[in-house]
């Protein structure tokens, strides 16, 4: 049993090293570089930990839906999928839950208030609800494969409500701007710089996923083995102790 | 800069999160592969 490397590879190290790179340059850009917004103000600042969070939870919510789509596949069928779903959703949830912080922080200056029953904060809010939901039930008793089962399908359910979310600001009345990058029309009304800063975060943001979630994956492959070892040391006792 | 009391909250938030999340997932892979045999991780 060695930990040398644990649950890293040269191939994740090399992603650790731009995330690092990446993650400074946002920084950087964010609060020193890109422009204060004409309407806005300095407040924009905030949008580029808060978008990037945000399309990183959606990205993780629809990987863990595809893994267990592909874990519920028979001809795919392998408990890798089940464990980079688990992965995908722990870190979801989390960016979810800074997203709801860092939207809030941003109200407080642009709406006077923390918090309003607003279609998408409401949605975002039961969107975060359902995946700690999910958590939950990856939590509950059994085998990894019963685990992988039950939670498969409901990953496959949860990933509906993304497009509630996404489309809350058209499909009712809604205190929160409509999309700016993603606009039907395809028409971005954003200053080049500003533009830049964001779709950079989102980009930096999506390689710290492809980072966490492969090393967290690896870490519920290792929970799961300690799990079968444990039983097989519980069972092997036993036996000696009724031959004995 | 106005609000900055925010601004410099969000991304405390934010990216102090990010760097706790990854010192534990590199802490608890550390000290899970202590306990577990080489043979159940095939990407060492």
């Amino acid at each position: 049993m060695s930990n040398d490397r644990a649950t890293s590879t040269p191939f994740t190290k090399g992603l650790g090293f731009f995330v690092v790179l990446g993650i400074a340059l946002l920084i950087i850009l964010g609060i020193f570089v890109s422009p204060a917004d004409v309407n806005q103000g300095e407040s924009v600042r905030i949008m580029y930990a808060h978008v990037p969070g945000a399309w990183l939870a959606y990205l993780a919510f629809v990987m863990t839906a595809v893994s267990s789509a592909a874990y519920l596949w028979k001809r795919t069928r392998s408990l890798t999928w089940d464990r980079i779903a688990g992965a995908s959703a722990e870190v979801g949830v989390l960016f979810m839950a800074m997203t709801l912080l860092s939207g809030s922080l941003w109200g407080r200056i642009t709406w006077g208030t923390f918090w309003v029953w607003d279609p998408r904060l409401t949605t975002t809010a039961f969107l975060f609800v359902t995946y700690l939901g999910y958590l939950a039930v990856r939590g509950l008793g059994g085998t990894a494969e019963q685990r992988a089962r039950r939670s498969s399908v409901i990953a496959l359910l949860a990933v509906l409500e993304i497009p509630l979310v996404h489309f809350s600001v058209v499909l009712w009345r809604s205190l929160h701007q409509r999309a700016t990058v993603l606009s039907p029309d395809g028409d971005i009304k954003m200053d080049g710089l500003m533009l830049f800063t964001l779709l950079f975060g989102v980009f930096g943001f999506t390689v710290l996923f492809a980072w966490l979630v492969s090393h967290r994956q690896r870490i519920i492959a290792m929970q799961d083995a300690q799990q079968i070892n444990a039983l097989d040391a519980a069972v092997t006792e036993r036996l000696k102790e009724v031959q004995a | 800069m106005s609000h900055a009391g925010f601004i410099i909250a969000t991304y405390g938030i934010t990216f102090g999160v990010i760097i706790g999340l990854v010192v534990y997932t590199i802490k608890q892979g550390r000290n899970l592969s202590r306990t577990v045999a080489d043979k159940d991780k095939p990407w060492t």
